[in-house]
């Protein structure tokens, strides 16, 4: 994994490392298999087309997924994920890039605990949010206690 | 229409009902088709080598597999009658108190603590809100979940 995250390295305002997915239908399909949804808006086509969608969609709990993925490979493996919320604003179609991004907005030491609290949100190709969120993380200090 | 005029004083009594737990081993497979479908190669979850060396001491579930369907949402939810057609999941907010290791056993319960209406882009909406507790073999509550269905 990537070197280790800690409490000092960030500042609010510090941009979290973004990551990229590209889920195509065959991504659909694993994570509804994974996952258990079996929703058919999200692999039967003419099933959208009938619920007026433009075609199959990407699961929301996928997005959920994939910002958490942003988070826990922010975080390292020291840093803990404390709190994951997410709207699902907008829908996302299979093929296209999917970014995932965060902005620090709190920084703070409670109960022992060196609390981030980040804003976070999943872009879609032209650089829309579709799905917003935050997120709370502790991480590690490099001060001995 | 007014908010809330889609929810009747049949719908509230609903709000309070918990349903049947749901019991889930956390499998190692499951664990790697989770990250599978994910694209996540973080190695915490699939080498057990390297996650023997780490705080943990053994595999563990990425916390975000909370966010399955499996875990915390599912058919199990409570929901009261409606004339509603169309379903969409609206968000949810995971809180992660332990961590989920491998080889626990996670037990969820949804219990359904709000009912809303209002009028929207896809015209009457129906908004439910479900408190979803995970807990483990040792009753230790590990998440909770917060989820908001969306019927229109």
């Amino acid at each position: 994994m990537a070197k280790q995250l800690y409490f000092e390295d960030v500042e609010v305002g510090t941009e979290v490392t973004p990551i990229s997915k590209h889920p195509s239908t065959t991504t659909l399909v694993k994570w509804a298999g994974a996952s258990e949804d079996y929703y058919p808006i999200h692999y039967d086509k003419d099933f959208a087309l009938a619920n007026k969608l433009p075609g199959v969609i990407v699961h929301g709990r996928l997005k959920a997924a994939y910002l958490g993925n942003l988070m826990t490979n922010w975080i390292g493996d020291l840093g803990v994920l404390k709190k994951l919320t997410c709207n699902y604003r907008g829908m996302d179609l299979p093929c296209s890039v999917l970014t995932c991004k965060g902005k620090v907005t709190k920084k703070y030491t409670q109960d022992g605990e060196n609390l981030v609290e980040c804003d976070i949100w999943l872009e879609n190709d032209k650089g829309e949010t579709t799905t917003p969120g935050s997120a709370v993380v502790a991480l590690p200090s490099r001060k001995k206690k | 229409m007014a908010e809330n005029a889609a929810v009747t004083e049949e719908m509230k009594g609903w709000i309070g009902r918990e349903s049947p737990p749901s019991v889930i081993p956390i499998e190692k497979f499951m664990v790697r088709k989770f990250a599978l479908a994910t694209d996540d190669n973080n190695p915490m979850w699939q080498d057990e080598e390297y996650a023997k060396k780490s705080k943990h001491g053994s595999l563990v579930a990425p916390p975000q597999m909370l966010c399955c369907s499996m875990l915390s949402g599912g058919v199990n939810r409570p929901t009261p009658p409606h004339k509603f057609t169309r379903g969409l999941d609206g968000g949810a907010t995971w809180e992660f108190f332990k961590t989920v290791n491998v080889g626990d056993t996670i037990t969820s319960v949804a219990k359904l603590v709000d009912i809303k209406s209002r009028d929207g882009r896809m015209g009457t909406m129906l908004f439910l809100v479900w408190e979803i507790s995970h807990i483990n073999q040792k009753g230790e509550l590990v998440a909770k979940t917060t989820s908001t269905g969306i019927w229109y």
